[in-house]
């Protein structure tokens, strides 16, 4: 019954960046379908490389090692041609970057043009307004289209570089400290975008900002030391954590 | 030591280079007058004569200027397919491991062989292989020449180049990753964009390099004072003829071959000035 | 479809990187093939009177040919020569590109140091065959001849950027602590410089020096209008003086003397690869 409302699994996953040491630990996990799930923890607690082995980032650095398994709608993904998990699984990283030598309108389609898809006009046109619409920037940038994306502030960048994520239609998005460059204004308006995103694709975010995870998250996973404590609703896990080290963490005891 | 004294002798030291380059530029072009105001500048420039006859002595530049930029382009042309691939196997596909420092290494070593030397295994090894495929009798010429020419700045094109595409940030890199790109494609569409205005400019400062080098071409290009009418024919280039004849020169004739040096330094101070304000432009973005 | 597409991509990436690692070694097939033919060619002629003697005339190698015998002489006059001229180079070219890369580092924002620094590239950039051409015009027409002193102003001009870019980068990249902590110790700039700043450069410095010999020692062109050649071993620094390269360039001229070709050109390839490497390794050293 589960794998109907899970689109995303951890099995017993470990990443290890050298062979003695181990920055993910047997991390076993079940990603509910079109919810924001949070990945909180300290710095160095493995939150950020857990969430670059689902796109399967690890594979551009050979030392980088990823065993057991994650599960895409069933799938092991460890198992796939990077290239096709990357186009499923879209990702936006901590500091927005947009292609630089790219407008805003080819920064949304970089992922077609960078696949090699051709797309006709109309598509093109279709597809940028619909995903600067659904990341709230189509009425700011709807006339400057053909200006560099790096002339916006950066909380546009970053919504732009959420743009272009969702124009090939994810099922799953990354985040990896989204806000994290960002001002609180510009914070809010992405957190509003995400909770609005959620209805169209599953969202998995890291965060070092509770509030953040409390605000925007139904589902929370604590990590610590690369391995994962606690797993489970947001609310019940602020309100009532289980592990002794979900609550030091929570109630500000450690880092 | 007082301050004072130490800024003044810093001064001074400094100076010299002002100093050398003024008296570079006033010793060619007091020389050159003469067959400038023999010829009339433009008429030396257009003109395809080259004949030290006593009483009727004709000197144009214009032969040894198209053999100067047929060699130099011939050899940018020859070279890019190589330096290109150097300068991404260094700077991203082996990026700081072994394989590519010993790479580095190679290129380096090329880049120190004295060019006389790259002249004696142009003349003695490469010629001989020319005349074998048929492609010129005499095995000489400016297809030899720039050949050998563009083994010779395939270094200073690669390393140059490298280090721009290194300094593509990997923010950029792992965006185009994340969205489901291949290598060959972040290089072609994220790297080579990004990277493009500084390879661009370390290909113009190779050119620079290759439109002085004197010995390799002067061994290689055959020697002949006309306009070469094909890749494959001999010629001369500016060096070249500076280089074969500056010896034996005197009067009107030494004059000309000053001249010709100072167009050559013009040019020369010309590409190398927009290579460097274009590489300043390409490491402040 | 979709997957045949992949596949496809798959298969252009990996062409990529099979012909980039493919060309890419090609670069080493001239490096191996230039060091093996001369290694090869040039091997049997080196022998302790190689270096020892002075080249022979015409005269004498074609006899020994038709003798078949080889060739007697060597080429201890063009060492000699390089060795006088690469001197005296080195005794002008180095205090002064020191003290100018010194100046630039410490007034990188002025006007005149900008000016300075593009003057000095200007001067890098220039081909040498028109070193050779003004070294004649300063040194050798007023002079009324070829010298050892015109050879070696030319070689001077053309090291001098080189020691004056290797100087100023190296002082650029030091510490600022470590000035900022010598003046307040009350030394003076002067006393700083000296005594704090150069010793902690002397690495990338000396480093810049062995590059910009190895540089000019195979330079041939500048020296042919200046230092002429000569095939006496000489000292004394007025008269026209031979050096390897130009050595080289007569062989090649020479049918007679063409065998010698190859063991000047190695011993020459030898000696500016081991400073390239020399250089390369003592900076990789001194930087860790």
């Amino acid at each position: 019954m589960e794998s109907l409302t899970s689109i995303l699994e951890f099995k017993k996953t470990c990443v290890s960046y050298t062979k003695q040491t181990m920055a993910v630990k047997y991390v076993s996990a079940a990603i509910e379908r079109n919810t924001i799930t949070a990945i909180m923890g300290p710095s160095g607690c493995g939150k950020s490389t857990l969430l670059r082995a689902v796109n399967l980032m690890h594979n551009l650095y050979p030392n980088i090692r990823v065993d057991g398994e994650i599960l895409l709608n069933g799938e092991n993904i460890l198992s796939m041609e990077p290239i096709d998990v990357r186009r499923r699984v879209g990702m936006v990283f901590q500091r927005p970057a947009p292609f630089p030598t790219m407008s805003i309108y080819d920064n949304v389609l970089s992922g077609f043009a960078l696949n090699g898809m051709k797309l006709s006009k109309s598509e093109k046109d279709i597809t940028v307004e619909r995903c600067l619409r659904s990341v709230a920037l189509w009425d700011e940038v709807k006339d400057v289209l053909n200006k560099k994306g790096t002339f916006l502030s950066g909380g546009q960048q970053q919504r732009l570089c959420i743009a272009r994520a969702l124009a090939m239609k994810p099922d799953v998005l990354l985040m990896d400290e989204p806000t994290s460059a960002l001002d609180p204004i510009a914070t809010k308006h992405i957190e509003e975008l995400l909770l609005e995103l959620q209805k169209e694709v599953t969202i998995l975010i890291v965060t070092h900002n509770m509030g953040q995870a409390k605000r925007i998250s139904s589902k929370s996973m604590f990590m610590y030391l690369g391995e994962l404590v606690e797993y489970g609703d947001t609310g019940t896990m602020f309100s009532n954590p289980t592990d002794e080290r979900t609550k030091a963490y929570l109630t500000g005891k450690m880092g | 030591m007082n301050d004072r004294l130490y800024r003044i002798i810093l001064f001074v030291a400094a100076l010299v280079v002002p100093i050398v380059c003024g008296g570079v530029v006033y010793a060619l072009v007091t020389d050159a007058h003469e067959a400038f105001e023999h010829f009339g500048f433009l008429k030396f420039l257009t003109s395809s004569e080259w004949s030290y006859t006593e009483g009727n002595e004709q000197y144009g530049a214009l032969p040894f200027i198209t053999g100067t930029l047929m060699t130099t382009l011939m050899a940018l042309l020859f070279c890019i397919p190589f330096s290109l691939p150097v300068a991404l196997f260094v700077g991203e596909y082996f990026r700081e491991t072994k394989i590519a420092s010993v790479l580095s290494t190679v290129t380096d070593l090329l880049a120190g062989i004295p060019s006389i030397i790259y002249g004696l295994w142009g003349f003695y090894t490469l010629r001989p292989i020319i005349m074998e495929l048929n492609i010129s009798p005499q095995g000489s010429g400016i297809l030899t020449a720039s050949l050998v020419l563009a083994i010779m700045i395939v270094p200073y094109a690669a390393s140059l180049s490298a280090e721009f595409i290194k300094m593509v940030p990997n923010d950029l890199k792992e965006g185009a990753y994340s969205l489901g790109a291949t290598r060959a494609e972040v290089v072609r569409k994220v790297i080579f964009p990004v990277a493009g205005s500084g390879i661009f400019s370390s290909y113009v400062l190779a050119i620079g390099r290759a439109l002085g080098e004197t010995m390799t071409v002067t061994m290689l290009i055959g020697n002949t004072n006309n306009i070469p009418d094909s890749i494959t024919s001999t010629g001369n280039s500016m060096a070249s003829i500076i280089a074969n004849q500056f010896g034996e020169a005197d009067g009107l004739r030494l004059s000309s071959l000053i001249a010709i040096g100072l167009i050559l330094f013009l040019i020369t101070a010309l590409i190398n000035m927009i290579g460097k304000i274009m590489i300043k432009r390409a490491r402040i973005v | 479809m979709n997957k045949l597409k992949v596949k496809h991509r798959l298969a252009k990436d990996k062409l990529m990187l099979w012909s980039i690692c493919l060309l890419a070694a090609m670069t080493a097939v001239p490096l191996l093939a230039i060091l093996g033919e001369v290694l090869l060619r040039g091997y049997d002629q080196l022998s302790w009177s190689f270096f020892t003697e002075s080249t022979p005339t015409a005269y004498k190698a074609m006899k020994a040919i038709a003798a078949g015998e080889p060739i007697p002489g060597g080429i201890a006059n063009g060492i000699v020569g390089t060795m006088i001229m690469l001197g005296m180079a080195v005794v002008v070219a180095v205090p002064l590109g020191i003290l100018c890369g010194a100046f630039l580092a410490e007034n990188s924002k002025s006007r005149f140091a900008q000016f300075v620094s593009y003057l000095t590239d200007l001067l890098q950039g220039t081909p040498s065959v028109i070193i050779g051409i003004i070294t004649y015009i300063w040194v050798v027409v007023p002079m009324k001849g070829y010298s050892a002193i015109a050879g070696s102003v030319a070689l001077c001009i053309m090291m001098l950027p080189l020691i004056i870019r290797s100087t100023e980068e190296t002082l650029k990249i030091l510490p600022a602590s470590l000035k900022e902590a010598g003046l307040a110790l009350g030394g003076n700039k002067a006393r700083v410089m000296m005594k704090v700043q150069l010793p902690a450069a002397f690495g990338g410095i000396f480093t810049g020096v062995l590059l910009a010999i190895s540089r000019v020692i195979g330079e041939t062109a500048p020296l042919m209008f200046t230092a002429l050649g000569c095939s006496l071993i000489r000292f004394s620094i007025d008269k026209p003086i031979s050096a390897v390269p130009l050595l080289i360039w007569e062989f090649f001229n020479d049918p007679n003397l063409q065998e010698l070709i190859w063991g000047a050109s190695l011993f020459l390839l030898l000696f500016v690869l081991t400073l390239n490497l020399l250089s390369k390794y003592l900076a990789k050293k001194w930087n860790h």
